[in-house]
């Protein structure tokens, strides 16, 4: 817990610092948020679920700009050499490398979701909307901690971790997705259920096998 | 600066090699071997059966030209490599399977510094001492500034320090939990004569001590002053070996001429 908590307030630190990992997304995560709304119709029925996707694509792509940034700093220096010869707990890195992931990206969507009710002419305040979010949010960022960690000593690691994390978080895209479209048309918190069933299941399974694999990982750096 | 360093339960060198990790602890007897150790790159082999051994409390420099396998030897020593074949021990423990624990009793300096450019001198090492779980991180973190000279810079992010202070961080870093092994790559990088005079200083004292301390450098003169013992390193092999009292600078000259082929 202590060796969590020391990554994660060293990756908040830095990045009060430099200002890279939440403005970069959040900037970017904008830019996709209103080129969707110019591009397509988001208003009526389709548009509402062609809109809660494509809020989601902007929050999964802004998000993996900000992975890049938390993890550029252990590729820098050989940050991952240090952690891995300090620490005796691979699994605390990983979930103080997450924590960070975590606040970051909800920092993100703080911005994204009022940006997108405003732009889409919809309304968000729902009761459900927080328990999805944090679900969701919990579920691919979980997948993109382990994969920027088996991407940051990669050459091709700008495309490295799109092509592993896009494919494998496809069912927090489409659950998150399709229970924003839920919300957006008032349909009765019972609906959400199946959504959230799926995220809650996906992230109960990535959050038990992410340690274990991170410390494999880490350890596999070392070959 | 024998405050900061104070490895309080090291014993005096003892001759006696080590077979387990239990008895490393005890004994504080941590010597470092190697037992025809291989490692490849694809086609490449960057160590060919390198067999040698660093007795308990025992300064060894290791020299060679670029390419010889001094980086990767100490990078198989320090578990950020694992060997091809054949065996390295620290302390009687083997880097390939007990890395873990091999960890935690070395103190490694690498071509990277391991530092976080916006922290500071003092944030950095803090960071350091609660991953390693030390008490009091941040006396710790001071001390060891102390150590390096760096108490006025301990506000400094690390990225305005000039290159050969952040190698003193790097130091300090590496001293940081009373390690009883240094692996230290060419730990001079960067510094001045005064600081370089500062690590002999400080790598006498921790043998002293009796830490076990491999460092490599490129600088046939400043192995001496590091060392007892000195080894060539050419093409991955082992390629001369002589203790500092048989050697001076022009004989250790001819002999790293005639074992590697490159005359200074």
């Amino acid at each position: 817990m202590a060796t969590a908590f020391a990554v994660l307030a060293k990756d908040v630190r830095s990045e009060l610092r430099a200002r890279q990992a939440v403005s970069g997304s959040v900037v970017f995560g904008l830019l996709v948020v209103v080129i969707f709304n110019f591009a397509f119709d988001l208003e009526g029925e389709a548009g509402e679920a062609a809109g809660a996707g494509a809020l989601w694509v902007a929050i999964v792509l802004a998000a993996m700009i900000g992975f890049n940034f938390i993890f550029a700093q252990e590729r820098e220096q050989g940050g991952m050499e240090g952690l891995l010869l300090s620490s005796p707990d691979p699994s605390a890195i990983f979930f103080g490398k997450l924590a960070g992931a975590l606040l970051f990206t909800v920092a993100l969507e703080i911005v994204l979701f009022p940006a997108f009710a405003l732009f889409a002419g919809v309304s968000l305040l729902s009761p459900g909307l927080p328990v999805l979010t944090l679900l969701g949010t919990i579920g691919f960022v979980t997948v993109g901690t382990l994969f920027s960690a088996m991407a940051v000593t990669s050459r091709s690691r700008e495309l490295f971790l799109p092509l592993l994390l896009l494919p494998v978080a496809a069912p927090v895209l489409i659950a998150a997705a399709e229970g924003t479209r839920a919300l957006i048309q008032d349909q009765p918190l019972g609906d959400l259920l199946p959504a959230i069933s799926i995220l809650g299941a996906f992230d109960v399974v990535f959050l038990a096998l992410s340690p274990p694999l991170f410390q494999f990982v880490m350890e596999e750096m070392a070959s | 600066m024998s405050e900061a360093l104070g490895y309080r339960d090291l014993a005096a060198p003892r001759a006696a090699s080590t077979e387990s990790p239990l008895v490393a602890e005890a004994t504080g007897v941590w010597d470092v071997s190697t037992r025809g150790l291989w490692k490849t790159f694809g086609p490449l082999a960057a160590l060919r059966s390198v067999t040698l051994r660093v007795a308990p409390g025992e300064r060894l420099a290791i020299i060679g030209p670029n390419g010889s396998g001094k980086s990767t030897l100490l990078r198989v020593l320090a578990t950020l490599l694992r060997p091809s074949s054949g065996t390295a021990l620290v302390g009687g423990l083997d880097v390939r399977r007990d890395a873990a624990q091999v960890r935690r009793y070395i103190g490694v300096v690498s071509h990277h510094t391991f530092l976080y450019r916006d922290l500071t001198s003092r944030e950095n090492l803090e960071f350091y001492a609660r991953l390693y779980r030390l008490a009091d991180p941040s006396e710790r973190a001071l001390c060891q500034l102390g150590l390096v000279g760096l108490e006025k810079q301990r506000d400094t992010l690390a990225r305005d320090l000039s290159r050969g202070m952040q190698q003193r961080l790097a130091l300090a870093r590496a001293f940081l939990h009373d390690p009883p092994v240094l692996l230290l790559d060419e730990p001079d990088t960067g510094l001045d004569q005064r600081w370089c005079a500062f690590l002999t200083e400080l790598l006498d004292r921790a043998a002293h001590e009796g830490r076990t301390i491999v460092v490599t450098t490129h600088n046939l003169e400043r192995s001496l002053d590091l060392s007892e013992r000195v080894v060539v390193l050419n093409a991955g092999k082992v390629a001369f070996s002589a203790r500092r009292g048989d050697l001076d600078v022009e004989s250790l000259r001819e002999n790293y001429a005639r074992s590697t082929g490159v005359s200074f």
